[in-house]
């Protein structure tokens, strides 16, 4: 049995990797979106006018500004000592960020061992907010372990970070999860669904079920490719976001894996109900797109706030996997938060497919009756 | 028929809701005959084919399909059976070699096997030349070969075959009752859904279903003469004519 069902597995392979167009929008997708997002980032963040508040001005204070004004991502446009002149900068458009140095800045970080330091971004645009301080965050970072150097001091420079106009900082931090939650159902429930479908279409579906090879088997080699595609799209998405993105994995990985292995689970069986609802291929991929994707897309939180929507849509959107997924992947990843924070929304997941599962198992036992 | 029937079928009926798609169907075939299963759309043979298939359950009745019963041993018959779909079933995007490889397989048959009568057979069918083509590449009366060959590939008792000669040329189709006849030579018994009436002439024997009943059945001879007919086409339009249902 062991080895028909490897033989199962490896002729699904081969549908896929004969589809070569499939296979170039299935990879091709994830890795545009994010890059696009990624090089739409990189234009913003070249020159943006930073203002530094200094109310210390000491050697150490100086030495940071000039490696601020240095740096390509940034342009000096003002320097003083009048907090106020960052909020009127703001206002104007002409700065995006203010870095704000207190009063006896290095004789604090020399005296104590650390000292703090202020950032305030415009978070009007989240997304260059946040890249930007994550470029300030570097620098510091940089700045503070050459100043370790050849000392046992510990020098520690808390970056006290505050996004003003957007404080809730919609942009990146969304982008990513939402691409992952995208991409896990795109290819598990459209690649799925038309993959039985076809089989249905094709007349293939029927010589299976009269075969002595096992139905639930048919359905299992079926979700090993898309589920191994998925992991690896998955690994390029989280590469891309560390390393295009500056969105670095904050949490377990192990746990992220776990959990986004989870919603491909939950995937799959959609997609497995939806090919037993649908005879062709096309009306598949129809409910696929129109029922998921587009739900996922306006209803999941990161396009669209949640919080602001009726309540009608909000109770909607509790009905996506998706939703769900997207908030763990927002605490694993980007808040780095362990399992204890969404072990409620990984057994609502856990629920969901258990639910679907057995729904389309049944359904597919009575197509057979 | 000295010896029991291959396929024995008692009162077998299906009902949807309302709808009785097989009425009472009550014949035998005996082991390496060719049974024609006749009847126009909608009278309900792909729906009786199923039935002896596994792929749909009776609703009462009673059938054996190569010796065992249809209700409790359908992972039997499964093993004993061959099927091929009005569609050919074959994989587009699969190589002759690998549709040959993967439907060996999911038999169960030793890898050893698949191969050696594997390649037997595209020799046999001339296909060496285009074995590591896609299939989707190949003209239809090929794909009609290859599929029909893959379905008595693991050496079932009987093969099933729902219309298999749809859309395809006059000359490929007496090819392909070639391999028919070989494979009933073999002792494997053929059963056969089919619209033309030249093919139903090509059986040993025919059922012709109206309105999901049996009307008739016997060899093309027996018919033609019970029906004071000249050939086949004119005994089914005959009995076409009786139908109370609509065709789908």
């Amino acid at each position: 049995m062991m080895q028909q069902f490897l033989l199962f597995v490896q002729k699904e392979f081969i549908h896929v990797f004969r589809d070569k167009k499939t296979l170039l929008l299935l990879f091709g997708l994830p890795v545009a979106q994010i890059l696009l997002f990624g090089f739409a980032l990189t234009n913003e963040i070249r020159h943006a006018g930073v203002v530094v508040v200094d109310l210390s001005r000491d050697a150490l204070s100086r030495r940071l500004t000039d490696r601020i004004a240095a740096s390509h991502h940034f342009d000096l446009v003002a320097t003083g000592t009048d907090p106020t002149v960052a909020d009127r900068l703001f206002r104007r458009g002409e700065a995006k960020l203010a870095v704000v140095f207190p009063p006896d800045f290095a004789a604090t970080l020399v005296r104590e061992g650390g000292a703090d330091l202020q950032v305030v971004a415009d978070a009007a645009d989240p997304n260059t907010a946040n890249a930007l301080a994550n470029y300030l965050t570097n620098i510091v970072l940089d700045f503070q372990r050459e100043l370790r150097n050849g000392t046992d001091a510990p020098f520690r420079i808390h970056l006290e970070t505050r996004m003003v106009y957007n404080p809730s900082l919609r942009g990146v931090t969304n982008f990513v999860p939402g691409v992952m939650a995208l991409v896990l159902l795109l290819v598990c429930v459209l690649m799925t669904s038309v993959s039985i479908v076809r089989e249905k279409e094709q007349g293939t579906m029927e010589v299976l079920l009269v075969s002595p090879f096992h139905p639930v088997l048919v359905i299992l080699s079926k979700a090993v490719p898309y589920l191994a595609l998925s992991l690896v799209n998955l690994g390029v998405i989280l590469l891309l976001s560390v390393h295009v993105l500056d969105l670095p994995v904050q949490g377990s990985i192990l746990l992220l894996l776990g959990e986004s292995t989870l919603m491909i689970l939950t995937a799959l069986s959609l997609g497995l109900l939806i090919s037993n609802v649908t005879a062709s291929q096309q009306t598949a991929m129809l409910i696929s797109l129109m029922g998921m994707l587009l739900p996922t897309i306006l209803l999941t939180g990161f396009m669209f706030p949640l919080e602001n929507m009726p309540w009608p849509l909000q109770a909607v959107s509790n009905l996506l996997p998706s939703k769900w997924y997207y908030i763990i992947v927002k605490a694993v990843m980007v808040k780095g938060l362990g399992f204890s924070a969404v072990w409620k929304e990984t057994a609502v997941l856990a629920a969901m497919t258990v639910l679907l599962l057995v729904l389309s198992i049944r359904n597919f036992k009575i197509r057979l009756a | 028929m000295k010896e029991a029937p291959i396929i024995s079928v008692r009162e077998l009926t299906k009902r949807f809701g309302d709808f009785t798609a097989v009425d009472r169907i009550t014949f035998d075939v005996g082991r390496g005959e060719i049974f024609g299963f006749l009847g126009a759309n909608g009278a309900g043979k792909t729906t009786a084919m199923r039935m002896l298939c596994g792929l749909s359950r009776p609703t009462s009745g009673e059938a054996t399909v190569a010796g065992y019963d249809l209700f409790k041993q359908t992972e039997r018959i499964k093993r004993s059976i061959g099927y091929m779909s009005q569609q050919f079933s074959l994989y587009e995007d699969l190589t002759v070699r690998e549709n040959i490889r993967f439907y060996g397989g999911i038999y169960g048959l030793p890898e050893a096997r698949v191969r050696e009568q594997g390649e037997a057979l595209v020799r046999q069918l001339g296909l060496g030349a285009v074995a590591d083509q896609l299939v989707g590449t190949l003209p239809l009366g090929w794909k009609q070969k290859l599929a029909f060959s893959v379905a008595i590939f693991h050496d079932p008792a009987i093969v099933f075959l729902d219309e298999p000669t749809g859309g395809v040329d006059p000359i490929t189709r007496r090819q392909f009752w070639d391999l028919i006849y070989a494979a009933a030579d073999r002792g494997i018994t053929v059963f056969i859904t089919t619209h033309y009436m030249d093919e139903a002439a090509y059986c040993h024997r025919v059922s012709v279903m109206v309105d999901g009943a049996v009307g008739a059945i016997g060899s093309p001879r027996q018919l033609k003469e019970r029906f004071g007919a000249d050939n086949i086409e004119d005994v089914f339009i005959t009995l076409a004519r009786r139908a109370t249902r609509q065709a789908d």
